[in-house]
């Protein structure tokens, strides 16, 4: 026991000390920061240079007179005018587009109450925001006109009277009789971020294992070793030590990613910050208190507040998906789900005397994990489908498919279920690994295929 | 094959090993004497490094069995085992002092003690300003070195080495004998697997040939070579060798006769089973003897007799 953690010890300070680790803990939050960062900082740039659109209204039917001068009916916003003209041409414009700054010219021809098309013409595409808002002032503004033609009167107020604007919620009935709200987008997307999570993790510390075990075989140290310890040790003491490795650069990345979030978005977006509900919600959610209970009084209460703010229907959804499942499910499957891996590449590991050669191995043991994902992904929008259920079931992938079903709420058989096979799996995985991996260290210059694994598994040690 | 007496520190009993229909050891047995040093010799590829896995608990052997100190070999040996194999290999990108402070560990030992020793160890080697070095840093000889305390550090009951001398000079191969007489001194035992005949001649007090995983040769050294002994005796003479060449009885057979600068030297055959007495008693009646001594067969050529003898019989029986 004590010399397993001598090698867990080894295996982890040699890779935390190092400075590609110390690199990757601090650009690993960097990335993520900018990842988040960058879209909202070109989203504040955006739109923020003024655009002339000329207008040649050759149906008159977006014409209005005001003080004797045509206009367009269109209102303009604060960074896109509108300029009706008349009695030009599109093609006056064509030639000295590019010198007169303009940003297009929307045609709207004559027959559009049949055609119900008209044209922007420019040199760039047109920004999709800009269309879209075009478009729908257009389709209300024919749509007004055709409701004139049917001479109903008092159309104006008829009209507010109907007007209506549905959002449906999602409200869950527990089985111990709670009612509890849920945003359906914000569990599938904290589902997707625990799956895809598992699958970096696994993916990545896995493959650090397997060249731990490379370099033990390449170095020729292994000999020495396995002298001093059982092979079954050293192999565990590798995939706990490089885990722990793995667990220290999320907890570092997690830590550093929400300070730098915090503060980058303190000093450039002072305006997102704490807006009147956040202020509310935040002050709800460190409350203190038994959160299940509190959640379920406040989903309780969701129905009543009606009109609720987006903001704080993520947070309902976020309270209502029982926090502690979820971090215990994650953990379990983080952990399991890797130990799992990590025996199956350090076999490929011990089989092959360089890097090169693993890949022919690696592909059938990282194929369940791909095919993980896109189940998971399927699995977003239908979490109780036949498909997901026996992925999150079978040990291979359930560690990436059942993270985004659980937000859904799962039967806890099938999460027992789920559990025990990977357990049994792990282990199962890791006593074969040993017999395997036992062999496979001192064999040099064999081609490594899984025929001839298979032949050291039935090797009597 | 004859079994040795004694306090035996290690037993190997009928050890077979098999990897996938090639038999890597036959029926095995080798008994090595509390602080010998016990020479495993054999052609490339008889089995040794098999053997001295199995010895070492790296692998386990299909049959036969194993015993050290007279219990059946288990964990808890390891700690009394110290092991350098024939392929050398450290952390390339692990510190020196921390790679050796960690395998000794291993074995066993605190990190306080590792520590005290190590110091020794670099100061008796003079590497002491190594210590913060990476592996890769070092030259090959110098990582041979490190890897020689590493083996020793723990100050094992049994000492492994595969093939010591390789890769040193021939200064540090004489510092290494003498280590490795000091440890025998303090009470160790060693088996060493060599191809180098003179040090086995020099170092060995017991061997074990294999050859095609089989036991051919194995006894002390003295009785190995009285066994392989030739009957032949080297004389140094003054006078004529023709007189001696004539006056020779027929039961002695003259094998060389020559003239060089040390003096004039024959070689002389005398019949098996028979005494030196005779000759010598013939030889003062024909010439002046300046010196005589009897010729032992080097390990080289007992090697190479051994292995030859075996193999043609092997091939009949196959």
């Amino acid at each position: 026991m004590n010399k397993i953690s001598l090698i867990i010890q080894r295996e982890y300070l040699t890779r935390v000390r190092k400075k590609s680790f110390i690199l990757m803990s601090v650009l690993g939050p960097l990335i993520f920061a900018a990842y988040i960062l960058i879209p909202m900082y070109f989203a504040t740039l955006e739109d923020k240079e003024e655009k002339t659109m000329v207008v040649i209204d050759d149906s008159k039917l977006f014409t209005e007179y005001r003080e004797g001068e045509p206009r367009f009916v269109i209102p303009g916003t604060e960074f896109l005018k509108f300029q009706l003209v008349s009695g030009m041409e599109v093609e006056n414009f064509r030639e000295s587009f590019d010198e007169s700054g303009y940003y297009g010219v929307l045609f709207i021809p004559s027959n559009i109450l049949a055609s119900e098309s008209s044209l922007i013409y420019s040199t760039k595409q047109t920004s999709v925001e800009i269309l879209q808002y075009v478009e729908q002032y257009m389709e209300s503004e024919i749509e007004h006109l055709k409701l004139a033609q049917h001479e109903i009167t008092d159309l104006e107020r008829i009209l507010t009277e109907v007007e209506t604007n549905i959002r449906v919620r999602n409200v869950k009935w527990t089985k111990d009789g709670k009612t509890q709200e849920s945003n359906t987008a914000v569990v599938m997307g904290l589902g997707y971020l625990s799956g895809m999570m598992i699958f970096f993790f696994i993916f990545f510390f896995g493959s650090q294992v397997m060249r731990g075990v490379i370099e033990e075989k390449v170095s020729r140290i292994i000999e020495v070793i396995v002298s001093s310890v059982k092979p079954f040790q050293l192999m565990m003491g590798k995939i706990i030590g490089v885990g722990l490795v793995g667990l220290t650069q999320f907890l570092l990345w997690m830590i550093l990613s929400a300070v730098l979030v915090t503060g980058l978005k303190a000093a450039f977006f002072p305006e997102l910050n704490r807006t009147p509900t956040e202020q509310v919600v935040a002050s709800d959610l460190f409350d203190g208190g038994s959160a299940n209970e509190e959640s379920a009084a406040m989903a309780e209460q969701v129905p009543e507040l009606g009109d609720l703010d987006m903001a704080q229907e993520i947070f309902a959804s976020l309270k209502a998906i029982n926090a502690g499942v979820m971090i215990l499910a994650f953990l379990f499957y983080f952990i399991f789900g890797y130990l799992l891996y990590a025996a199956m590449f350090a076999v490929i590991g011990s089989a092959v005397d360089n890097e090169t050669d693993t890949q022919q191995l690696i592909f059938p043991v990282i194929l369940p994990l791909i095919l993980g994902i896109y189940v998971m992904i399927s699995a977003i929008n239908n979490p109780d489908n036949a498909l997901a259920f026996w992925f999150s079931i079978i040990p291979f992938t359930s560690p990436v498919v059942m993270m985004v079903r659980i937000p859904f709420g799962v039967p806890w058989w099938q999460v027992a279920l789920s559990a025990s096979l990977l357990v049994g799996t792990f282990l199962a995985m890791t006593w074969v690994a040993g017999k395997v991996y036992r062999t496979g260290i001192l064999m040099y210059g064999k081609k490594a295929s899984y025929r001839e694994i298979w032949k050291w598994l039935r090797y009597s040690s | 094959m004859m079994r040795d007496s004694g306090i035996m520190l290690l037993s190997a009993t009928e050890v077979i090993k098999d990897f996938s229909g090639h038999r890597a050891l036959n029926q095995v047995s080798m008994d090595v004497p509390q602080g010998s040093v016990y020479g495993l010799l054999g052609p490339n590829g008889a089995g040794k490094t098999t053997l001295l896995r199995i010895i070492n608990q790296i692998t386990a052997p299909d049959q036969g069995n194993i015993h050290f100190m007279g219990e059946p070999m288990g964990s808890d040996h390891r700690h009394l085992i110290g092991y350098l194999p024939e392929e050398r290999g450290l952390y390339k990108k692990m510190k020196v002092g921390e790679q050796a402070l960690y395998l000794a560990q291993l074995k066993g030992l605190s990190r306080q003690e590792a520590m005290k020793r190590l110091k020794l160890w670099f100061e008796k080697f003079e590497i002491g300003a190594w210590c913060d070095k990476k592996v890769e840093e070092l030259s090959k000889g110098m990582a041979q070195k490190v890897q020689f305390i590493t083996t020793v550090l723990h100050e094992p009951q049994l000492l492994i080495f595969d093939e010591p001398f390789s890769g040193f000079d021939p200064i540090n191969v004489n510092l290494l004998k003498q280590e490795i007489l000091q440890m025998k001194e303090k009470g160790a035992t060693i088996i060493f697997s060599t191809h180098n005949m003179a040090s086995v001649e020099e170092l060995c007090d017991h061997i074990t040939l294999i050859h095609e995983s089989e036991v051919v040769l194995q006894g002390e050294m003295s009785k190995i070579r009285e066994q392989y002994r030739a009957n032949t005796y080297q004389v140094n003479f003054q006078g004529d060798p023709e007189k001696l060449s004539r006056g020779l009885q027929s039961d002695f057979e003259l094998l060389a006769l020559e003239e060089n600068g040390m003096g004039k030297e024959a070689t002389i055959r005398i019949q098996e089973g028979e005494g030196s007495g005779p000759l010598i008693r013939n030889l003062v009646e024909v010439t002046e003897i300046k010196s005589f001594q009897e010729i032992l067969p080097g390990m080289n050529d007992i090697f190479i007799q051994v292995v030859n003898d075996n193999t043609p019989k092997k091939d009949s029986e196959a």
